[in-house]
């Protein structure tokens, strides 16, 4: 086995943390930082093996890996093995014109701006710090920075979001003029302080919210992006000078790619086996201290569930899956049945399963039917 | 033991009033059981009977006081049972009528009150509960004094749960109560009153000898149905089973039949001895039959086998139990069965569930229908799908209702019965607050939520109670539901002509309520032959995805489909349409708000 190519490292400080927000996140420990980030490097060190020796995706995620202090960031950018795409998320108020040069200069390709609305009414309920320009002027900034691979996030679905804001915000976001976009339904996760507080309303909206996501795959569709995952967007090849402009990092997730994650409450999923390491950042500085593997949850991935994975993650991109070795993990009769409701295509003599777009729509409830 | 010192008697009383207390008291002042063996309610031996806290099945127990012997008969406390309790009390010369002294007489007291009287036996009115901060017991004594008839310082005030005045009831029976007269020396009749069911010695009939005695060994025939069998053993109740030489006249107890199916020997029938039998049989026996009728499914349908299994068990210890095999488009191969009434339907289902651990679907219940088609056939009607098309007449189950409510709610309880086709027969004022309301009923009308109704049109005061008293001709026609254009068998009802349209409409409603959103537009239809009365669409839903999935949330999101998978497979699929089960029920309670569910 030549080990995983892609690798994710979990940079979990925040300022705050947002109501809504259901990662692993840290607020404040200013203190911490140098200490999180020879904890990372150690692991590494011990998991350097389960890599292989060149990579093609790197992902910084967090809680917000740009509030890390620059120069721990710094040192833990440079230890880092290189990669064809090397992938941080920021929040737009972090990016100063100086940390996107320091970005650039320790070979980040390509940064995931949380930018969520344009409307300021509805980042306050969403407790975002960040304001409308913060995001343009961090746009801009990067741009300086000759970054020339930047998404923005948006999130939909905001309580009190109108149709009409939802328009606005498509229209500011793409006014920027964004190599990739994602855009993702607000989950109000029950038992959260969001939906203590906003439960109710969205309760009362979600008839109307009803034809968002329609809405958002329309407009950005029309402005020429590709809607190659069910959340995700890109110029396509001929608007982007050739250049495939997907996430490498997140198609390795949805292909069944093995990956390796760093950090606190980090995922790996490796030859069928998948391992969360402990959210807990005490207990993982200390493991690392001692030189030694920080808990973790193991999950053994048995052939099914690697199928039905391989299902339900291929099924959300707009290239046909490849069915060769997949059949027992799917429940024919559904096939039949959602292909007669024009949910589901069979293409290449029926070795190959692709969602319509109606299908995409409707993408979870399908492939929960399609499973066997 | 001489039949003079012989007293037989039951204790009849609204539900919770405290009748199982009170036997269990006895029991122990007699010394029957010691303080060790005494579990709380030693006479509702079944799981079901201790939780819900009734009696499904009546027993008998011998106790001794005072150089007598006393046999206490034990009466299921429901409606549904009323021929076992109208039997039970034909064993008996006397009954103890227990009213709950906060709560007053109810309509089950006075159901069973008149039946204690019609079988001639000497009432001993009790008040129970008096040791309750909120008893009332002048009040109580008051109300059942005058409903039987006695003088109000012959009411006897006890707490079964203190033990407060039990002697008092013992001595009562022995003075009130008069001995048996049957004839000792006459050829033997024996009445059963109830039977169970013991899987190595097979049906055990629970006799009251009337006249002769019987012994072991005996050859004996029960009169009504012809079966004959040896008595293996006869005994009585103390409160397990005692083996003696014989049963003599008077005597309460059993006899172990060896029959291995308890629908050879029925409640009421008389048994008598081959050898010299009796000419007669104790008057009154009839064949029960079941009123209510519902089709069960298996969640599952490879559980069939199953419910078919636990049918024939259930049916091995209740005669009154009925079953045939259904095939419904909707639901695939399961039961249509028949009960005495709704708490029958209950406590059988809920046996299903828990004894034989099968997920059932249990339709919407419905009556027996007698039908006269245009071809002058008459046939017996027991789902609303097998209605013949062209019909000429069509009779219903009738029932007689008595509804006791303080008078406030007398107005609510009437518009109710009119709503439902109720006639109303009279009114009685038992106290200067409660009202006795009788009114006669289709049967039809009770099985869906009536119940419920009436509770909460009288915030829970009423209480109600009902006699099957015949079939009557209705004006009625059968509704079908479609779904995206299939007709749907398990939704079939039949009502009222009268009502046709506002029931369908009221269906159709909750069903697109019930009825999650498809992949695509679901017409509801309800129909009456092929003319549609309503109409509503269940929109296709528009979106239905996971927002985000990378490698960290892959086995959530994975746990999440596979659930959602689960839930799908938990709903009936009929035609293209996905129907959860409770969709089937939404004919239970179409008045109703949404989601109140069924009373428990």
């Amino acid at each position: 086995m030549t080990g995983a190519r892609h690798l994710y490292v979990h940079l979990p400080f925040c300022a705050s943390r947002c109501g809504y927000c259901d990662f692993v996140t840290v607020v404040g420990r200013q203190d911490q930082h140098r200490a999180y980030v020879d904890a990372l490097l150690g692991e590494l060190a011990l998991e350097r093996e389960a890599l292989a020796p060149r990579l093609e995706s790197v992902f910084l995620g967090g809680g917000t890996p740009t509030l890390t202090q620059p120069r721990e960031l710094e040192r833990l950018l440079r230890a880092l093995p290189p990669a064809l795409e090397v992938t941080v998320e920021a929040n737009p108020e972090t990016v100063t014109p100086a940390l996107a040069e320091l970005l650039r200069d320790c070979g980040l390709t390509r940064v995931s701006l949380g930018a969520q609305s344009f409307q300021p009414g509805l980042l306050e309920v969403l407790e975002r710090r960040a304001r409308p320009d913060d995001v343009r002027h961090a746009v801009y900034a990067l741009r300086d920075a000759k970054f020339d691979n930047i998404s923005l996030d948006l999130i939909y679905g905001i309580p009190g979001q109108s149709a009409a804001d939802l328009e606005a915000d498509l229209s500011d976001a793409l006014a920027l003029e964004p190599e990739h976009l994602s855009c993702y339904e607000l989950e109000a996760k029950p038992g959260t302080r969001f939906t203590h507080a906003h439960g109710a309303e969205l309760a009362r909206q979600a008839e109307a919210m009803e034809t968002y996501f329609e809405r958002v795959v329309a407009r950005l569709t029309g402005a020429g992006y590709r809607w190659y995952e069910t959340a995700n967007f890109c110029r396509p090849p001929t608007l982007a000078d050739g250049r495939d402009l997907r996430s490498r990092h997140n198609l390795a997730y949805w292909r069944g790619r093995d990956y390796l994650g760093l950090g606190i409450g980090a995922v790996s999923t490796i030859q069928g086996r998948r391992r969360k390491t402990t959210p807990r950042l005490g207990t993982y500085l200390t493991a690392l201290e001692a030189g030694e593997r920080p808990p973790h949850e193991v999950e053994e991935l048995p052939g099914s569930v690697r199928k039905s994975e391989r299902v339900l993650l291929g099924l959300r991109l707009d290239e046909p899956l490849s069915l060769a070795g997949l059949e027992s993990a799917l429940d024919s009769v559904a096939v039949e049945r959602l292909e007669r409701l024009g949910l589901v295509e069979r293409g290449a003599a029926g070795a190959e399963l692709t969602l319509t777009d109606r299908g995409r729509f409707l993408g979870g409830g399908v492939t929960a039917e399609l499973l066997a | 033991m001489d039949q003079n010192r012989i007293r037989n008697f039951s204790i009849i009383a609204h539900i919770d009033h405290g009748k199982s207390t009170l036997a269990d008291r006895i029991l122990e002042v007699t010394d029957t059981v010691t303080g060790r063996d005494m579990r709380a309610q030693v006479l509702d031996s079944m799981e079901l009977e201790r939780e819900r806290g009734i009696t499904i099945k009546a027993q008998a127990v011998r106790v001794a006081w005072k150089g007598h012997q006393l046999n206490l008969i034990d009466t299921p406390g429901h409606v549904d049972f009323t021929y076992e309790v109208s039997r039970s009390l034909q064993a008996c010369e006397g009954a103890l009528l227990v009213v709950d002294a906060a709560q007053g007489i109810e309509a089950q007291t006075v159901a069973n009150a008149y039946l204690a009287i019609e079988n001639n036996l000497e009432i001993v009115p009790v008040v129970n509960k008096i040791d309750l901060p909120q008893a009332d017991p002048d009040a109580a004594a008051a109300e059942v004094a005058e409903l039987v008839g006695e003088d109000l310082e012959r009411v006897l005030r006890i707490s079964a749960k203190t033990g407060e005045g039990i002697e008092a009831v013992l001595d009562a029976i022995v003075e009130r109560i008069p001995p048996p007269a049957g004839d000792p020396d006459a050829p033997p009749r024996a009445l059963v009153f109830d039977s169970s069911y013991d899987q190595y010695r097979g049906v055990v009939a629970f006799v009251r000898m009337v006249d002769g005695s019987f012994s072991r060994g005996e050859p004996v025939r029960a009169m009504a149905q012809g079966t004959r069998f040896e008595a293996e053993e006869v005994g009585f109740f103390s409160p397990t089973m005692v083996a003696a030489d014989a049963l003599r006249a008077g005597e309460v107890g059993y006899v172990i039949t060896g029959l291995k199916d308890v629908s050879k020997l029925r409640v009421g029938d008389t048994l008598t001895s081959e050898r010299r039998p009796a000419a007669e049989p104790v008057p009154g026996y009839k064949d029960v039959k079941p009123m209510v009728f519902a089709g069960l499914f298996p969640t599952d349908s490879d559980d069939y086998p199953e419910l078919r299994d636990a049918l024939e068990r259930l049916k091995l210890n209740d005669a009154a139990l009925f079953y045939e095999p259904e095939t419904s488009q909707a639901l695939g191969f399961g039961f249509r069965c028949g009960f005495l009434g709704l708490l029958h339907m209950e406590i059988v289902r809920e046996r299903l569930e828990r004894e034989f651990d099968l997920d059932l679907l249990v339709t919407a219940p419905n009556v027996a229908y007698r039908v006269v088609t245009k071809a002058a056939e008459e046939v017996e009607v027991h789902n609303p799908s097998d209605m013949p098309s062209e019909i000429e007449r069509v009779d219903e189950p009738y029932i007689k209702a008595s509804i006791i409510v303080p008078k406030d709610y007398v107005g609510p309880v009437m518009e109710l019965n009119t709503e439902r086709r109720g006639s109303f027969d009279h009114m009685e004022y038992l106290s200067e607050q409660r009202v006795l309301l009788v009114y006669e009923l289709p049967l039809a009308e009770i099985v869906l939520d009536y119940y419920d109704q009436l509770k909460s049109r009288t915030r829970g005061y009423a209480s109600f109670d009902y006699d099957l008293i015949g079939f009557r001709e209705g004006n009625l026609t059968r509704v079908d539901v479609l779904l995206a254009g299939e007709p749907v068998d398990a939704l079939s009802l039949i009502v009222h002509r009268d009502g046709a349209y506002a029931r369908g409409r009221a269906l159709v409603d909750r069903l697109r309520e019930e009825i999650p959103r498809q992949f695509f537009d679901v017409p509801v239809q309800a129909a009456i032959g092929s003319r549609v009365i309503a109409r509503e669409t269940i929109k296709a839903k528009r979106k239905d995805v996971l927002a985000k999935c990378y490698g960290g949330d892959i086995s959530r999101k994975r746990k999440l489909l596979e659930r959602q998978k689960k839930g799908k497979r938990r709903m009936k699929q009929v035609g293209s349409v996905e129907v959860p089960q409770e969709a089937f029920l939404a004919v239970l309670n179409l008045d109703g708000p949404k989601k109140d569910g069924q009373k428990k």
